[in-house]
């Protein structure tokens, strides 16, 4: 097939007197947002569901050019032009599909009449809770009562009364006053994750969202109801009361939970991370997020979170902590724990460094179970990395067994752990009283337990980097909140240690160094630089790794074996 | 180079003069009418100034009637503080209380009254009407910290607010009352 066929077919809408080409049978709103920029409100309509119509908040003005039935030949007013055949009435553009020489009003006075009466009839039993809604200051009624409602209200009858607290998941509230009935939350259940828990029950203005009898909103995927719900109607416990929206500011991320790599949205107020929502990428999560991914904020302020150097259990600082690691790490017998948790960049550092001791490496795998929507069974989002890099060059094992053997036979007698907890891994901790450990980690373990020297590092929300995710898709992440005070970033614990032992050529590593480095060196990464990723990632060709087995099932947007490995 | 000197012969004083009482006399009439005339000054700080209607004094936090705390944490004075000086940790109201109705109030409510540039904007902006600035205009302590009111001393100095809103009363009546889905 060649390109232009596959090209979707191309059509002219009149947008308000203006005419744009758009991809036919786009949806309307879709289409006016895309070709003029233009926002036709909406609440019910959303571009991963399917579409109900049931809000009547999209109404717009639609025609098309008259034909004169007789000839087949368009009709001409008097200036020569095509006349148009306005539809009488408003219809919604959500359910109406861009054809060609449709024609809309989008702003006309009829339009804005719809939008006032529409508002006006969500607004009649709708509770004057701002002051306590978390929704507050990202509104879609509060924003579109200030765009195009009356201003005032004209209801002087008692509201009705609904219930206001009801618990309908582990993770989610729901306060039925607020509720403006849009069904987005039942569609995302029935049609995304599959499980049809929620549903209206009554009838008119007493309308009322619940759950299932006996049954509960627990998927793992059920805080996306409360992203898509246009109002405060359900709201994250987690995040309920915290803090209000207009304070925190986005930055964009990548979640940790496994090698899905889905996109993320970090929220925070002065250093303190409130809250973690999906970021809109059609090549990976589309819109959605699983419920545990977002409360993985909570490891920045975790309890057994590492906060200072520490030689034999006693504080110390940087340099000496250093000078303590580089009299361990310059043992000829020195062997090297990386990690798939560290970004790209970290591992081509780490690599360098093992190249330059001579060390083996071994990367310990988190294996969980994937549950084939965004959580894949590999539970670390840069594996891929790992072999990219040239840290090692097989796939990862869930047990460090050669590592093991190399401990108990004394082949070797200093280790570098980075990032993992090498206990987990098959290895017993009595077993490290055999080797001298230094630890560069964000959380305390078994292994920094028993290492000589511990060196802290940020976490993935305290320093920026790439993950390369199950697909070869490499993605950027940024720091959000700055690390806490006197922490190094794991780039320059690499480059310090390297420099103590006498390593040449790793001195001042940072990112957009390392980048430099990285281009030339690893063949995947030819001709990109850090700063020319986009924030949606860029696809990698990874012919190289297609004779590898990951262990990930399909899920959704991957399927093993297909994508870049097979077109390489 | 000297300047040109004008020399000025000194004129001998009257007897008047050289007795000094004409001067003496208007000097004391000078005094006198002063002691006569209304006083200007006032004893400060035993006798405070009247304090005019709109006066922007130390902003308070103040209670409703029922003696409900007004405030719900909405954090809207927070927000349009010009200076930052408020602070506000939201939190909610526990179930089971009287006014679970309302769901949310400050857990913590912070005014640094160093900060405080006295604007009124945090008044303006309170959709509950809970933060008012008062008529005290003189605030002293011997520390920094001493003068960051906590939630308790607002309330303290901002007292009740004798509105006859009951926003929240209602809308726990029309619960109670109101038109209940059949």
């Amino acid at each position: 097939m060649s390109e232009e066929s596959k090209k979707p077919q191309e059509v002219t809408i009149n947008i308000d007197g203006k005419d744009y080409k758009v991809p036919a049978g786009m949806n309307l709103i879709d289409a006016v947002k895309k070709a003029s920029g233009k926002e036709i409100p909406h609440y019910c309509y959303h571009p991963k569901l399917s579409v109900v119509g049931n809000c009547r908040m999209c109404m717009v003005e639609m025609g098309t050019p008259m034909i004169d039935r007789a000839t087949g030949q368009p009709i001409l007013d008097d200036k020569g032009t095509p006349k148009i055949g306005w539809m009488p009435k408003p219809a919604i553009a959500c359910a109406s599909k861009a054809t060609d020489g449709l024609h809309v009003r989008t702003d006309s006075p009829m339009v804005q009449d719809c939008r006032k009466g529409t508002l006006e009839f969500l607004l009649i039993n709708h509770p004057l809770d701002c002051p306590i809604c978390d929704q507050a200051g990202e509104c879609r009624l509060q924003e579109f009562a200030t765009d195009y409602g009356r201003g005032y209200s004209r209801f002087v009858e008692q509201k009705n009364v609904k219930p206001k607290r009801t618990q309908i998941g582990p993770r989610v509230m729901l306060d039925d006053e607020r509720c403006i009935l849009c069904s987005r939350c039942i569609r995302f259940c029935r049609e995304i994750i599959k499980e049809d828990v929620l549903g209206f029950v009554n009838r008119g203005s007493y309308s009322t969202l619940t759950a299932y009898p006996g049954r509960q909103l627990d998927s793992n995927y059920s805080l996306n109801t409360v992203d898509l719900c246009p109002v405060g109607a359900l709201t994250d416990t987690d995040f309920r009361f915290k803090m209000r929206v207009w304070f925190l500011k986005p930055v964009s991320s990548i979640c940790t939970e496994s090698s899905v790599g889905v996109n993320t949205e970090v929220w925070s107020r002065e250093g303190k991370i409130y809250r973690i929502t999906p970021r809109e990428n059609d090549a990976v999560n589309d819109s959605w997020m699983a419920d545990s991914g977002r409360r993985l904020y909570k490891q920045v302020e975790a309890d057994n979170r590492l906060l200072t150097c520490k030689t034999g259990g006693a504080d110390v600082n940087f340099g000496e902590a250093v000078t303590k690691a580089a009299s361990i790490l310059g043992s000829a017998k020195l062997a090297i724990v990386g990690s798939a948790h560290s970004s790209v960049e970290e591992q081509f550092a780490l690599a360098l460094l093992a190249k330059a001791k001579k060390a083996s490496v071994s990367v310990p795998a988190h294996v969980g179970e994937g549950d084939s929507i965004l959580i894949s069974s590999d539970r670390s989002p840069n594996t891929r990395g790992a072999l990219v890099t040239g840290l090692v060059n097989t796939l990862p094992n869930p047990t460090l067994s050669d590592l093991e053997s190399a401990i108990t036979s004394g082949k070797i007698d200093a280790l570098l752990v980075v990032r993992e907890d090498i206990t987990q891994a098959g290895i017993e901790a009595a077993k490290l009283a055999g080797v001298r450990i230094v630890y560069i980690g964000t959380h305390a373990n078994a292994t920094s337990q028993a290492a000589q020297v511990v060196i802290p590092i940020p976490t993935v929300f305290e320093r920026n980097g790439t993950f390369i995710n199950q697909n070869f898709r490499i993605q950027k992440f940024n720091t959000c909140v700055p690390a806490p005070a006197d922490m190094r970033s794991e780039l320059k614990v690499i480059s310090e240690i390297a420099q103590a032992i006498g390593i040449e050529g790793l001195d001042g590593l940072t990112v957009s160094q390392v980048w430099k480095q990285m281009t030339t060196e690893v063949q995947e990464l030819t001709g990109l630089s850090f700063e020319s990723i986009p924030d949606h990632g860029t696809q990698l060709q990874a012919g190289r790794f297609a004779s590898i087995r990951f262990p990930e099932g399909p899920s959704l947007h991957y399927t093993p074996g297909a994508t870049s490995i097979a077109k390489a | 180079m000297p300047g040109k000197v004008k020399e000025i012969e000194r004129k001998p004083l009257s007897l008047a003069e050289k007795t000094f009482l004409p001067q003496i006399v208007s000097g004391l009439k000078v005094t006198c009418a002063n002691m006569l005339r209304k006083k200007v000054t006032r004893e400060y700080p035993d006798v405070l100034p009247p304090i005019p209607p709109g006066y922007r004094g130390m902003p308070t936090l103040v209670k409703d009637p029922d003696g409900r705390e007004k405030c719900v944490s909405c954090q809207l004075c927070e927000f349009v503080c010009p200076p930052k000086a408020i602070r506000i940790t939201p939190g909610a109201i526990p179930e089971g209380s009287p006014d679970a109705h309302v769901e949310k109030a400050p857990q913590e409510f912070e005014i640094d009254m160093l900060r405080c540039i006295y604007c009124g904007m945090c008044q303006e902006v309170c959709p509950e009407e809970a933060i008012f600035l008062q008529n005290k205009f003189t605030l002293n302590g011997l520390s920094r910290q001493e003068l960051v009111f906590n939630k308790e001393r607002l309330y303290e100095a901002g007292g009740t607010l004798q509105d006859q809103h009951f926003k929240w009363k209602k809308k726990k009546e029309s619960e109670e009352h109101g038109n209940a889905q059949h």
